[in-house]
């Protein structure tokens, strides 16, 4: 365990540019955190908190220099991997024949800064869908290799947060190069910082003051065990799966699909989220068309269509397949929930629907 | 500690060098229609090499320039070589447009995906092929496995409801399988018409009367969701077993390779796991509103 001050981070940061990694991070914009490529450790948000609640999202000045006292925004990392629009070939038309060019899967070094715990899974999670079955997408898995990453714990959970209930958060215990826990923030902030590979290792003996003090890592547990203490959400989810796999007419769906407006939100901001489309367009002189892979959602009508109209006609049967699927079919399918108590789904809601409160109510009466 | 956990140690796998999401072109060079809205194809690689072999039951992904891709099951003989062909109902803008192709035109071919009907398992017993509309086009690849090794197995007995006369696929196989030893034909239509003599009624009637001797035999079912689901039902009444039993399912698909969501019914991924399912691995399912 290394200390790592401010000047270290950007030292950090300094050696991953000269190797040649694009660095993404947080950054302040628009009132909101959002995921962009950062110059330098300055251009990191700092003294910033956000209030997330069902449909809320607002960040206030805390007052002190902090470095990470907000959490999450709406975008998440998987948009750096599982690109929202990607053209996978290009299809020429010479009279009756086709000659088809597959988009070439692009490589590239990238480092992300600021990557919280619930989003490392959420990581793992994408990997074992779209990387690690019989097929995999080849532009992820191009696009995920040659990935750096520095995780920050999470201090200051926020309001929608239940990575505890779900064992993601709120500390990384894999997945990263480097881990960061900050450790006071009165002008003075610096980090508890791990190695989780050799290359973190590499970085982190270079750029740090020195190794971690006895009370270093006793204020470090004793913020991190505030954190998980302060949760703005929890889950009850002993035997939740299964209790879900028996609620296909459980009346909740019908009463959460009076509130629903099935505007996608929750899937596009769901970091694990992975369903996506093709579209098929073709260029003016007709000769030229092309395929392009883009983000879907379980929430419109498109998504079931088959002969001509949608298997899941209702709002009700949308919602059931989402949170279920989240919550339960994921195990089936893939060994694991699908879901990382990120709480993005919760702020994002446009009427603040809240998953953790829908599970519980079909759950709980489903029981009885 | 790994070498690099940021970076997990991520294969690009593909099978046989193939990139499952780039289509093969192929050349249509026959098109035949079945009835008014129902036509099978028949195609061959434009590179010059065979198709792709296939296990019956399994299906491609189709793309027609420009217009779209959809998921139709394989029609053809699994066993001889020929061309690859699907049989097609026009239903929506990518069939419609499929319905417009000349010979000598190019359409993209991804496949063959999915599970397959257990012909193995009818090695020494009895088949029974239940089938409703164009249902029959994914089992016609039995037919044409078991009719081709017909020693192997015991009796086959094919079960046929279709809407209405005019639109009965197949109609000069139907007769000439039915003229043979090889198998017991019984088709049904929903509604008769004039020049009619056969059975009227939905295909459980058939099954009811079927001759259904041998225990240890198998049914394969292929039709819409409800009607697989009272066949199966009767097949049971007849004293059938749960595990001898096999449908095949269908959802909307977009990559056909168990990455794109579409397809899910409950925790099954029909693309992947699919679409042939033994009839108990989703009887809990079959019947259930918009799952």
């Amino acid at each position: 365990m290394f200390i790592l001050e401010p000047d270290g981070f950007e030292k950090i940061l300094d050696s991953l540019r000269e190797k040649g990694y694009r660095i993404t991070g947080p950054k302040l914009r628009d009132g909101a955190i959002v995921l962009d490529t950062i110059d330098s450790a300055a251009s990191l948000p700092r003294g910033v908190r956000d209030h997330q609640g069902p449909g809320r999202y607002r960040l206030e000045e805390t007052g002190d220099d902090s470095w990470f006292s907000y959490t999450l925004g709406s975008d998440s990392w998987k948009k750096l991997f599982f690109h929202p629009i990607k053209p996978l070939f290009k299809t020429t038309r010479d009279g009756g024949l086709l000659q088809i060019e597959p988009e070439p899967p692009r490589e590239g070094l990238k480092a992300l800064i600021g990557v919280r715990p619930c989003e490392l899974q959420a990581l793992a999670i994408q990997d074992k869908v779209l990387a690690e079955g019989e097929f995999v997408d080849r532009h992820y898995v191009a696009s995920r290799k040659g990935t750096f990453i520095v995780a920050v714990n999470c201090t200051v959970p926020g309001g929608t947060c239940f990575c505890v209930s779900m064992g993601t958060g709120p500390v990384a215990d894999r997945g990263y190069d480097i881990s960061l826990t900050e450790l006071g923030s009165n002008g003075a902030t610096r980090f508890v910082a791990r190695a989780g590979s050799p290359h973190g290792e590499e970085l982190l003996a270079a750029a740090s003051s020195g190794k971690a003090g006895e009370s270093d890592l006793q204020l470090e547990a004793e913020l991190l065990e505030a954190a998980a203490g302060n949760m703005g959400r929890s889950l009850d989810v002993e035997g939740l799966a299964a209790a879900l796999a028996e609620s296909g007419d459980h009346p909740r769906w019908e009463e959460v699909a009076e509130r629903c407006q099935a505007c996608t939100n929750c899937t596009m901001a769901c970091p694990t989220c992975y369903c996506h489309t093709v579209e098929d367009s073709t260029d003016l002189t007709g000769s030229v068309a092309d395929r392009t892979r883009v983000w879907d959602s379980c929430f419109t009508a498109d998504h079931s269509y088959l002969h001509g109209g949608s298997v899941r006609e209702t709002r009700g049967a949308r919602y059931r397949q989402w949170l279920t699927h989240k919550l339960s079919s994921w195990h089936d399918q893939f060994g694991g929930s699908g879901c990382t108590g990120c709480g993005r789904c919760i702020t994002w809601c446009p009427v603040g629907i809240d998953i953790t409160e829908e599970a519980q109510a079909v759950r709980g009466t489903a029981r009885g | 500690m790994s070498p690099e956990p940021g970076s997990i140690n991520l294969t690009d796998r593909i099978r046989g060098g193939v990139d499952p999401m780039v289509p093969r072109i192929y050349n249509v060079e026959r098109i035949r229609r079945n009835n008014h809205d129902t036509f099978t194809m028949e195609l061959n690689p434009a590179d010059g090499g065979n198709p792709e072999p296939f296990s019956a039951g399994q299906f491609n992904m189709l793309y027609i320039f420009g217009v779209g891709e959809i998921p139709v099951s394989i029609s053809g003989d699994p066993v001889q070589d020929g061309p690859l062909m699907h049989t097609i109902r026009e239903v929506g803008t990518v069939t419609r447009a499929m319905a417009r192709l000349k010979p000598g035109d190019s359409i993209g071919v991804r496949g063959p995906f999915g599970s397959h009907w257990p012909v193995e398992l009818a090695v020494g017993t009895d088949v029974v092929i239940v089938a409703g509309g164009i249902g029959l086009a994914p089992l016609r690849p039995v037919i044409y496995q078991v009719t081709g090794n017909r020693s192997r197995y015991g009796r086959m007995v094919l079960l046929y409801g279709a809407r209405a006369p005019k639109e009965i696929l197949y109609q000069r196989q139907l007769k000439a399988w039915g003229g043979s030893f090889d198998m017991d034909v019984h088709v049904t239509v929903d509604r008769g018409e004039r020049g009619w003599n056969g059975e009227i009624g939905v295909v459980t009637g058939l099954i009811r009367r079927a001759p259904l001797d041998r225990s240890g035999a198998i049914a394969l079912i292929c039709g819409p969701e409800i009607m697989m689901r009272f066949s199966a039902q009767e097949l049971l009444r007849r004293g059938m077993d749960k595990d001898r039993i096999y449908v095949s399912m269908e959802r909307n698909m977009k990559c056909g390779v168990g990455l794109c969501g579409h397809c899910q019914y409950g925790a099954k991924i029909i693309c992947k796991d699919g679409p042939v399912y033994r009839y108990d691995d989703i009887e809990s399912l079959l019947g259930r509103r918009e799952v």
